[in-house]
């Protein structure tokens, strides 16, 4: 099997349009049952498969894409968007993180964007993206023009900063907060980054990807069930 | 009277004299407040508290009886949900969410499987009789929601009445769930693809029935609260939030219909085939908790209509299939109710062990491995009991969610308690509270 071809998928789910953007590849699985070193009998250890993520996607976009983004580009410092993914049919601008309470503001502010309703933020954690690993996804709504929006930010693990757009939509502040605790992006200008939902002394990030799920082994008529981050599985 | 009681203390701290208060021990605090001059008690309401809704807790700041300052204390409920999942197939991951928001479970179920259907591009493939029954299931879980929300906010407030009542109704709607999915709350029955099972036998009469039970019942709610008296003063004015306040706190569903905004995503932005049905959006124009009680009331009474005319189609679909009609994705057993409570179905384990050696192995591969999602992310949103409930899937072309996030509207509408609660009366406090219906295990996953 090829590496660019993934295998085992549903026939039907090939974004088979001329809009596919290319890959761009975050990782490497190893292996099919999750088994390392000599534990391994199934002779799948060795193999390895990429693990691409759709990337930037080439103009023109269709549906309404190309005029939001192109009056965006207009508003914002050249350099703030990234790049631009159309991916199953939704919009993500990656934004540069400096310039970040910029484009919100224009976002709900000009006319032809209007995004007036912010659902919150959720951190993503790519562990072997160097220089990027905590991502900060926005989705936005126009309730005026009935779309919706995607922005995704980026920071290194080694400098989790990314300021909060708390400021210019409110709503975000309990989201923010949420995305701290769990994945420990420090959202500067937040007016109170506390944790929220673990208990205020805890230590660490519970979400991200080396933090483990943790659990005790469970006995079952005599067979002893290790927790799931530690049981076999397939990956 | 309370000197004696060990749950029922004073200790002096740095930050002041600390009290804990346990029910008919005012005294001690009121006395104890004597010593000193000044009138400023900070309450801690909760997570304890039967007004609270679950564990919520309230941290209020009192000038007298007024509230000057309230914040929110939260997490008390928090159960790793959206961490555990990313170590489950994608299927098995309903059965987690299922269990977040646990008053409108077919929500989580039915935001994630729209996400994962969406990665997986097969939205158009979904069987009409799936996608209608989805619909059923999410009207009925809407009116069992709301009651839950218009019983509780009423006992709360001492109309004990309109809590037996909506109880009793809410019985019946859990009943109708155990026929139809087994369960009375978290299913997992809305799957990636489709839905677990068919409409079991009798099922369309017993719906025939409910509405029926419902027309009859559902006015009472409307004569015994509408235009009491003691129920409108209790509501009218308080937990004031206008348009401008729900668009800036990100406030979405009943709270901003009561503004007088038909804010809906089913009508909107349509999902599972929306655009076919015939309903309204009910609105107020009080933007304070009787609106929000008044919009409840009618959503009601729309989602009624929508059940009678998911019951008309079902008529017609006998027979037709639930699941997707991709056998890499669909999961293979026909389930069946046993004596044992539902598994696969006698003929299906007969077929796997009996007769086909690749119907066996096609079996084990889909139920252990499960089926890789393309990798990507999406973002589904949908209109639940309590408003915008989002889901954004990741995946990184596993056979498990690389990361799954969900924007409850609990969560988000909570936000808006400090403002709808400062400056009011702590018994105020608790209408405020209750008018926004948050769910904690929604709000805390």
């Amino acid at each position: 099997m090829s590496d660019t071809q993934p295998e085992n998928l549903p026939a039907t789910s090939a974004a088979s349009d001329a809009q596919t953007p290319q890959a761009e590849v975050i990782d490497q699985r190893e292996g099919m049952f999750g088994v390392r070193g000599t534990g391994d009998t199934s002779g799948f250890g060795g193999l390895r498969r990429q693990v691409a993520l759709p990337g930037s996607t080439p103009k023109p976009y269709g549906s309404w894409f190309d005029g939001a983004v192109d009056r965006l580009e207009g508003l914002v410092a050249d350099g703030a968007i990234e790049k631009v993914v159309v991916d199953r049919g939704e919009l993500t601008l990656h934004i540069k993180r400096e310039n970040l309470v910029e484009v919100c503001k224009h976002l709900r502010d000009d006319e032809a964007l209007r995004f007036e309703f912010c659902s919150g933020v959720s951190g993503v954690h790519y562990p072997n993206e160097t220089g990027s690993e905590l991502h900060a996804v926005y989705h936005f709504l126009s309730i005026t023009h009935n779309r919706r929006i995607r922005l995704e930010v980026s920071a290194p693990d080694s400098d989790p900063h990314i300021p909060s757009i708390v400021s210019v939509y409110p709503a975000n502040d309990w989201h923010e907060r949420e995305t701290w605790d769990f994945f420990g992006i420090v959202f500067d200008g937040h007016p109170a980054l506390t944790r929220i939902q673990m208990p205020d002394d805890w230590p660490g990030h519970p979400q991200r990807k080396d933090y483990p799920l943790g659990g005790i082994d469970v006995e079952y008529k005599g067979a002893v069930i290790p927790p799931p981050d530690t049981r076999r599985s397939y990956n | 009277m309370t000197a004696t009681d060990p749950y029922a203390t004073t200790r002096d701290t740095t930050e002041g004299k600390v009290f804990t208060v346990t029910g008919q021990d005012w005294d001690s605090v009121v006395s104890g407040l004597g010593e000193e001059p000044e009138e400023r008690v900070v309450v801690n309401m909760g997570p304890q508290h039967p007004s609270t809704h679950g564990v919520l807790r309230l941290i209020l700041e009192l000038d007298g009886e007024n509230v000057t300052e309230a914040r929110c204390g939260i997490g008390y409920l928090h159960t790793g949900i959206e961490k555990n999942m990313e170590f489950r197939s994608w299927t098995q991951g309903v059965t987690f969410c299922t269990r977040m928001d646990y008053l409108s479970p077919f929500y989580n179920e039915a935001a994630y499987c729209l996400a994962v259907e969406r990665l997986l591009g097969i939205e158009d493939q979904i069987p009409d009789k799936a996608n209608v029954m989805r619909v059923l299931l999410m009207e009925l879980n809407r009116i069992s929601s709301h009651l839950v929300c218009i019983a509780t906010g009423g006992m709360e407030i001492g109309a004990l009445t309109v809590m037996t009542i909506g109880f009793r109704e809410r019985e019946k709607t859990l009943d109708l769930f155990e026929l139809i999915t087994g369960l009375r709350m978290n299913h997992a029955f809305i799957r990636p693809g489709g839905v677990a099972q068919d409409l079991p036998a009798g099922a369309l009469d017993k719906i025939r029935e409910y509405i029926t039970w419902m027309n009859k019942h559902l006015k009472e709610y409307a004569e015994l609260c509408n235009a009491n008296p003691i129920f409108k003063a209790r509501l009218q004015n308080v937990g004031y939030l206008d348009l401008a306040g729900c668009m800036a706190l990100g406030i979405s569903g009943p709270t901003v219909r009561s503004t007088g905004y038909a804010l809906d995503l089913r009508k909107s932005q349509p999902y599972c085939g929306y655009e076919t049905y015939d309903f309204d959006v009910p609105t107020w124009d009080s933007s304070d908790a009787y609106g929000r009680f008044r919009v409840r009331l009618q959503e009601m009474h729309e989602s009624l209509k929508i059940v009678e005319q998911c019951a008309d189609r079902l008529e017609k679909m006998d027979g037709q299939p639930v699941m997707v009609a991709d056998k890499k994705i669909g999961w293979p057993a026909q389930l069946a109710v046993g004596a044992d409570g539902m598994g696969n179905s006698l003929d299906h384990i007969k077929h796997i062990m009996g007769e086909s050696m690749e119907a066996l192995i096609h079996h084990f591969k889909l139920v252990t491995e499960g089926f890789r999602v393309p990798a990507g992310q999406a973002y589904v949103a949908l209109e639940s009991p309590r408003g915008e409930m989002g889901c954004h899937v990741v995946s990184d072309g596993g056979t498990k969610p690389y990361r799954v996030h969900f924007r409850d509207p609990s969560f988000a509408n909570l936000q808006a308690m400090p403002i709808m609660c400062e400056g009011g009366q702590v018994a105020d406090v608790i209408v405020a509270v209750a008018s926004l219906d948050p769910v904690m295990g929604g709000v805390d996953r």
